[in-house]
């Protein structure tokens, strides 16, 4: 079980670029569980092995294994580790420092923070060729505009003189990989190397990556997300606790997932999962369930009617009840501007217009700077649009002042991406649980002060217990801290929180953006059954049509503060019109 | 980032600037003016030689009227203020002499002692760290406790641990600020000592946070060394918010720079102005504060644009 071998399809002549037997990997005293026990794989030149995994699954300390920065304090064990035939295994640190870079290449996650945000990146990729070369400065940055433009990066002149943050996200990306290949090394190592991208941007990026693949160069992929990697890899190994529980060619492991592991996360995989249907699987789920006639062909909308085979579909959900305005939120000609250093106004939110009916979802796609977030941010009164209205249970909301809007407030709820940075971190969850039930809870009619309100009040401690069933939280995790939480945890606190004030309105702002995977399919199973329970109405913004695709009933697609698309999903989805919108469905990641 | 972008700012951040010196100046003056009148005892009498002079009415009177005393006190800051912005600081009332020439001969040694100070603590701080930040968690513990014991030492505690040491049990250095040399390192290090730690203490952090963060793992990645990756990237990361606190330190400096020229028996601006505010001697007094009120303001200047040199993310705001 610890030890799948792993060896490449057709192995070419000589010694594979990396060869991996039996490593194992541990940290602090003798006795502790290693982190990676007993994995073996290889990679052949020109060929790409994905390492996919959930966070914790010891696919990162893998990678800095191959790359001997494990740590002072890390226990390396193996049969042979060779790179290109020669043994790394209990190498000195100046031979190690020899090898990074020019044997074996790193390229992170988003370069923002892997490029040093004070150095201009053309510094940053002369850096590897002043370690490991003899050429002397202008030679150096000859090979760095030629390096940029390998890497899809024209105007080298310019772009070298940059920072990482003077650069849009796939540009530093494009800088961090051109460092990384600078002295071409055979093996590079790309860990999570598109999370955090805009699809689009992902795409490009990926096939950067496969264009350096073909050049020969052995790759191997680390990554969370099943789908991303499928585009790329010719291996899949999948991660679990340490070790690699299943292995072999990308469409064998896709197509007939052994492990219930591997299945998990090919069932976790939203785009062209009909609306309804669980992503979170049960990890003991027996042999997968057909899909009905109705799934089928809501899957077939899309392209990827294969995965649904393991999805399991739900009925549909119950009529909402008939309370209040079939129109929950409706916003006319929203327009909102900045004005940006230099005196020019940036229209962050152009003549902006939709309707959220009652216990449906409107999905607000589009790429970063798009204009989501100031929409939400409209939506959610946080600040004031310059033309246009915003109305909330058919009464106006945005035209209103603050103290006007406050008995309404409690009709809409919210959840962030960044779950952690919206907590007080010294607060445990029957806290933050406690004062939002308070603070958004009835008032006293005499004083207007919360009735809620103290730590001994049972009706306020019962209604905590109910926030966190229906969430689906143990009452164990209540004295914890969020910083205690994993990530999947904190944002179901979050959404307990937004549910404190019963609202009927959820504004959800890239609500699992920042989950692996696994998790973002178990939050996304979550607000649909809430949302069935409770008949909320949902605005869901997301960069990731695949999660818009599948939790919505109706779509809108941003563009430059616009919205360039706005239709029911199956038909949005079956036939998209703008060339904008086909061009972001067609960047989505989906199993094969 | 466009040019044109970034050059309009600039002239009005310039303007802005200089509104905010003339005001700091302004408001230094104006409290001196005023606070100098809290000290006990009447200015006629002080220049005429203080207290123990015996001097008669008459000549008191005729000091007065001389002086301006017997103005309403507006007239006589609406006096002053006019002086001080034609350039002109005044007459001593004790020594006798312009203030201006005065205050600006004792400047360049105070200068000097603030100068070498600021660079000692500096090296100190930027050796305590680096070394504390490599050598595991001892050398961390070690390192930190330093900091914190070399912060909190009083300067007068300190000059005179220093003159026990070196100069009465180890004989090695004077005692008092001889010229030369020699005569600088005991007033040097009492002042730099304390301050070395406080920067240490910012220093640390911000290091720590960098060695740790996912750039660093990109350069060793690439093959650069430990020692490489903490000069060539962690270190200015560090710097950053010690170089802006820099200015203050300067003029925290100048004010502990009373306490050693005193202990020291050094000639400079800190016993100057301690001297002055023993004999009530205000134009002297308020001399020394303006124009250490402009030496703080053109440091301050000075480590803004050192931080924007090390940063350069805040030239684009």
């Amino acid at each position: 079980m610890s030890a799948h071998p792993v060896t490449p399809a057709a192995g070419p002549a000589g010694p594979p670029a990396l060869r991996v037997r039996n490593l194992s990997v541990g940290f602090g005293r003798s006795g502790a569980d290693p982190v990676v026990s007993g994995i073996s794989f290889e990679v052949a030149a020109g060929e790409c092995l994905a390492i996919v995994g959930e966070s914790g699954s010891g696919k990162s300390v893998t990678a800095r294994t191959l790359l001997g920065l494990a740590g002072a304090d890390a226990r390396v064990q193996a049969d042979e580790m060779s790179i290109a035939g020669a043994s790394v295994l209990a190498l000195s640190e100046a031979s190690w420092r020899r090898r990074r870079g020019r044997d074996v290449g790193l390229v992170l996650q988003d370069a923002l923070s892997s490029l040093d945000p004070l150095r201009p990146v053309g510094r940053e990729i002369a850096d590897s060729l002043r370690l490991h070369t003899t050429l002397a400065p202008a030679e150096r940055s000859s090979r760095v505009l030629e390096l940029l433009d390998s890497v899809g990066l024209p105007d080298g002149e310019l772009r070298s003189r940059q920072r990482s943050g003077e650069l849009s996200g796939g540009q530093r990306q494009r800088a961090l990989i051109a460092s990384a290949i600078a002295l071409d090394p055979p093996l590079l190592i790309a860990d999570e190397p598109t999370t955090a991208l805009d699809v689009t941007v992902q795409a490009q990026i990926l096939e950067l990556l496969e264009r350096i693949k073909r050049r020969g160069t052995a790759l191997i992929l680390i990554s969370h997300d099943l789908a991303v990697v499928s585009r790329i890899a010719d291996r899949v190994a999948v991660m679990s606790n340490g070790r690699i529980v299943e292995t072999g060619p990308t469409h064998e492991v896709l197509g007939r997932p052994r492990h219930a592991e591997t299945r998990a996360m090919v069932a976790a995989v939203p785009a062209g999962k009909p609306r309804g249907t669980l992503l979170a699987a049960p990890r003991a789920a027996g042999p997968a369930a057909p899909a009905t006639a109705a799934a089928a062909a809501a899957a077939a909308a899309a392209s990827a009617a294969t995965s649904a085979a393991t999805a399991t579909p739900r009925p549909a959900r119950a009529a909402a009840p008939d309370i209040g305005p079939a129109i929950v939120l409706e916003a006319t000609g929203l327009t909102k501007g900045f004005r940006m250093p230099g005196g020019t106004r940036l229209l962050a939110v152009d003549d902006v217009s939709f309707r959220l009916e009652r216990g449906t979802t409107l999905g607000i796609v589009g790429e970063s700077g798009s204009g989501k977030t100031t929409t939400a941010r409209l939506v959610l009164a946080l600040s004031a649009p310059d033309h246009g209205e915003v109305r909330v249970l058919g009464r106006p909301w945005s035209s209103v002042s603050e103290q006007d809007r406050r008995p309404l407030r409690t009709s809409v709820g919210a959840i962030y991406q960044d779950a952690l940075g919206s907590f007080d971190p010294r607060l445990s969850v029957r806290d933050i649980l406690r004062h939002a039930v308070a603070l958004d809870g009835p008032r006293r009619p005499d004083t207007g002060r919360p009735a809620l309100f103290g730590a001994h009040n049972g009706e306020a401690q019962a209604r905590v217990a109910e926030l966190l069933d229906r969430v689906r939280l143990s009452p164990a995790l209540l004295d914890r801290r969020p910083l205690e939480l994993s990530g999947g945890q904190r944002q179901r606190v979050g959404i307990a929180r937004a549910l404190a004030s019963r609202p009927q309105i959820l504004v959800c702002d890239e609500p699992v953006s920042a989950l692996d995977v696994g998790v973002q399919a178990q939050v996304l199973d979550l607000l649909d059954e809430l949302q069935r329970e409770l008949a909320l109405s949902l605005l869901f913004i997301s960069h990731d049509l695949g999660v818009v695709q599948h939790v919505s009933d109706r779509v809108a697609v941003m563009n430059e503060g616009r919205i360039v698309e706005q239709a029911d999903a199956p038909s949005f989805f079956a036939s998209p019109t703008h060339p904008y919108t086909r061009r972001l469905l067609s960047a989505v990641p989906r199993l094969p | 980032m466009a040019e044109p972008v970034r050059r309009t700012p600039a002239l009005r951040r310039l303007a802005a600037r200089l509104g905010g010196a003339v005001f700091v100046l302004w408001a230094v003056a104006t409290l001196t003016f005023f606070a100098v009148r809290l000290i006990p005892g009447d200015p006629a009498e002080a220049i005429l030689g203080g207290p123990g002079s015996q001097a008669s009415a008459e000549a008191l009177a005729s000091v007065r009227a001389e002086y301006g005393l017997d103005q309403p006190i507006l007239v006589q800051y609406l006096a002053q203020l006019g002086r001080l912005a034609g350039g002109d600081l005044g007459r001593s009332y004790a020594l006798k002499l312009d203030v201006g020439p005065l205050v600006l001969s004792q400047l360049g040694g105070t200068l000097v002692l603030a100068g070498l100070a600021l660079a000692l603590a500096w090296l100190i701080a930027l050796a305590l760290a680096t070394w504390s930040t490599r050598g595991g968690r001892i050398a961390a513990r070690v390192g930190s406790g330093l900091e914190i014991v070399a912060a909190s030492l009083p300067h007068f505690w300190l000059a005179t641990a220093l003159i026990v040491l070196f100069s009465i049990w180890l004989g090695v250095l004077p005692p008092i600020s001889t010229p030369g040399p020699a005569g600088l390192v005991l007033p040097v290090l009492t002042l730099a000592l304390p301050l070395a730690g406080f920067l240490g203490q910012i220093i640390r952090e911000p290091l720590l946070t960098a060695l740790e963060s996912p750039f660093v793992l990109s350069a060793l990645a690439r093959g650069e060394s430990a020692r490489g990756v903490r000069w060539n990237h962690a270190i200015r990361h560090a710097a950053i918010p010690a170089i802006s606190l820099s200015g203050w330190a300067f003029g925290s400096l100048i004010s502990g720079a009373v306490v050693v020229e005193t202990v020291f028996a050094r000639p400079g601006l800190g016993r100057t102005l301690l001297n002055a505010v023993t004999v009530r001697d205000v134009p002297v007094v308020i001399g020394v504060v303006m124009v250490v009120a402009v030496a703080y303001i053109l440091m301050t200047l000075l480590t803004d644009a050192a931080t924007r040199i090390a940063d350069p993310r805040t030239r684009a705001r």
